[in-house]
């Protein structure tokens, strides 16, 4: 009976807590849900690895935050946001999931946040591309964390046009990111002093890129800009070097380019091609002593995306620590108050409209006899800073901006 | 420079020599299934999986025993082959005489699968695999630039089309291979293995699958789900030749590749719906397709 008494007032005495400060970690359990395309086009970007870059992680935070157990659920998107809403929905309303991470495909990105907004958790965003994410998309509910399309045309359109690349004959696929990228690098070619000569906009995916090769080819403009992503740009990649578009003069710029693409394209036929990437793996010792241990977990080196992955899950579980928290808005706003400076990136903050700011980096495809292994892909040119490379806040159409 | 509605002629040489290079792989994909089909009558789902298994043994062949292209043209597409016959003699031949759907569904489901563990192991990026020395390079055509591997791609691709036409349609084998699937008991009458017959066809159609495979190796990016992607297309190139016609899906390959990369010049956006726009058309005015004999 004092048994029952017992369990009855500490179950009062939490619930009122609960209800009354938010200063505490619900269920005990700090629940991390990790939701990514894990058998598709984008699986090896984020996929399988990011889930144990994401353990790797909460591993090395010790496994628990403040006594507190973290759990980790995972699930395949499948590139589909009625997936991913369905999804996110069943963690945070039924299974106390209090954050999601991983999230790529910028049309899950999207229909995720929406869930989480409504019930008030957080999504840590590191693997999606589109910039309205944190523009006419964001929410108070989540941290875009890696990259965008905005910084990535930054990066390199201004590269090759200072090079003396001025005309430009832009592949587009042909749906809402590959737009939103055409109209990214449009604005920054013609802003200094390139000009666009043609474009396609070709179905997305396209297995064989031969015709639109020709056609870009035929065109003779100094540049052909690939605003894909994925297997459509390691397929277009093959398909130039196959049809020699280089030797013949003309520059191919990979607009969405990964490490697992380059690896797929190898440097006999990547060789020369220039990219902007968030971060490479080779750039500093504390980058290389966490690759390599991503290579023994996993057996391949990080992407970008997977080293975001652990970032963002390592800056989170400090939060909470911090806090003593996991509610949404107390954790988010001890993440924009504390500075990242971690193997990812340095001075990185977090903005009012979700933005992660930090350097990007114009990177160069190494040739065969540069290249001293699998992996050895980049070389890192130019480091973009942050301001430069994301777009300024006085632009900004986020709810959460007042302009 | 010579226009045709606003594209240069030499643009269009180009494209249409590009167009054949791709309708020779869409003929050699759809004999296939055409074969297997006209005589068997099985709906193979499985085929895009067999082009997919035949590219990715090319490239497994070559990193793990170093077996070269020219090796791999003969032996990925037996070894695939055997899988196919496997598959036929362990699952198709279950369900043999029943409604189509079951065909389709059956060989649906062992796509999946092939492509579900494949992708486990090897991931989607791509393996890579590297242009055989022979074909490095290429020549100026004057219109375009020709890469030496596409020509081979087009005069190989249609020597193996032309010379399965003739072995089915001009050859004793090819006359016991079609009277055997109309009569079964009577040439099993006749002494002659039917059962055995059928593994083999099946197992020879899904070798032209995994020919088509090789063949796309060193220009595609060789992912566990190639297969999927091109499947769908190569049905309708066989709707539109008319099932089971063996010529006429040869002939509706080739031809679909022109008109695919015709549009691709003057309207791109469309080129991926443009031969199931054509399969509907051809669909309504003559329901058994191009070449398909009136029921």
């Amino acid at each position: 009976m004092t048994m029952m008494k017992k369990l009855l007032t500490s179950a009062v005495a939490s619930a009122l807590m609960v209800g009354g400060a938010q200063a505490e970690i619900s269920g005990d359990t700090v629940k991390i849900g990790y939701l990514a395309d894990m058998s598709g086009t984008y699986r090896d970007l984020a996929g399988p690895n990011g889930l144990k870059a994401m353990e790797m992680a909460i591993a090395d935070f010790g496994g628990k935050v403040k006594g507190a157990e973290i759990e980790v659920v995972s699930a395949d998107d499948r590139n589909s946001p009625d997936v991913a809403s369905s999804t996110v929905r069943r963690w945070v309303e039924n299974e106390g999931v209090d954050m999601v991470g991983g999230l790529v495909a910028s049309s899950v990105t999207i229909a995720a946040t929406k869930i989480l907004e409504e019930n008030d958790k957080l999504g840590l965003v590191s693997g999606s591309a589109a910039s309205s994410i944190t523009n006419e998309h964001c929410t108070p509910n989540h941290i875009h964390y890696v990259y965008d399309t905005y910084a990535l045309s930054i990066g390199t359109p201004t590269a090759i046009v200072q090079e003396g690349g001025k005309t430009w004959y832009i592949l587009t696929a042909d749906y809402a990111f590959g737009h939103a990228m055409e109209a990214d690098v449009t604005r920054v070619v013609e802003a200094n002093g390139g000009e666009i000569v043609g474009s396609i906009r070709h179905p997305f995916p396209t297995p064989d890129f031969s015709s639109f090769i020709l056609q870009a080819q035929a065109s003779g403009a100094d540049v052909i800009a690939l605003a894909n992503a994925g297997a459509d740009t390691t397929n277009a990649i093959t398909t130039a070097a196959e049809f020699g578009v280089t030797q013949a003069g003309q520059t191919i710029a990979g607009l969405v380019v990964f490490l697992s693409d380059v690896h797929a394209l190898g440097t006999e036929v990547a060789q020369g091609l220039q990219l902007t990437t968030g971060w490479y793996w080779d750039m500093n010792d504390e980058t290389r002593a966490w690759a390599d241990r991503f290579l023994e977990a996993t057996g391949a080196r990080p992407t970008m995306v997977h080293a975001g992955i652990y970032s963002s899950t390592m800056q989170y579980l400090k939060a909470v620590e911090a806090t003593g928290s996991d509610d949404a808005q107390t954790v988010r706003k001890q993440m924009m108050e504390t500075p990242i400076n971690d193997m990812f990136a340095k001075n990185g903050r977090i903005r009012e409209d979700g933005r992660m700011v930090h350097d990007m980096y114009l990177a160069q495809v190494k040739t065969p006899e540069e290249s001293t292994g699998e992996w050895d892909l980049y070389d890192i040119v130019r480091t973009i800073p942050a301001e430069e490379a994301y777009r300024p806040l006085s632009e900004s159409k986020c709810k959460l901006v007042n302009n | 420079m010579s226009m045709i509605f606003g594209v240069p002629l030499a643009v269009l040489w180009g494209q249409l020599l590009i167009g054949i290079i791709n309708g020779a792989f869409y003929a050699l994909l759809s004999l296939g299934l055409a074969v297997i089909f006209g005589l068997l009558k099985i709906i193979n789902f499985a085929h895009g999986a067999m082009y997919m298994l035949g590219a990715m043994c090319t490239v497994l062949l070559f990193d793990y025993l170093g077996i070269n292209y020219w090796v791999a043209l003969f032996l990925a597409p037996v070894l695939v082959g055997l899988v196919g016959v496997v598959i036929e003699y362990f699952l198709l031949r279950r369900i043999a005489g029943q409604d189509h759907i079951y065909s389709l569904l059956l060989t649906f489901g062992v796509a999946l699968m092939l492509q579900g563990v494949l992708t486990n192991f090897f991931g989607v990026s791509g393996l890579r695999y590297s242009m055989p020395d022979t074909f490095q390079g290429g020549m100026n055509l004057g219109f375009m630039f020709l890469p030496y591997y596409r020509a081979w791609v087009i005069v190989v691709a249609l020597l193996v089309c032309f010379g399965t036409w003739f072995m089915i349609e001009k050859t004793k084998l090819g006359s016991y291979l079609r009277a055997g699937t109309e009569d079964a008991q009577l040439m099993q009458g006749f002494g002659i293995n039917v059962p055995l017959l059928v593994s083999l066809t099946y197992g020879f159609g899904v070798m032209l699958a995994a020919f088509a495979g090789v063949l796309a190796a060193p220009i595609y990016s060789v992912t566990p789900v190639m297969g999927s992607h091109i499947l769908i297309v190569v049905f309708a190139v066989v709707v539109i030749g008319g099932m089971g016609s063996i010529g006429g899906a040869i002939i509706t390959g080739v031809l679909m590749g022109v008109v695919e990369g015709l549009t691709k010049t003057f309207y791109p956006p469309a080129s991926s719906a443009v031969i199931f726009l054509v399969m509907v058309v051809v669909l309504l005015i003559r329901p058994t397709g191009l070449f398909g004999k009136e029921a």
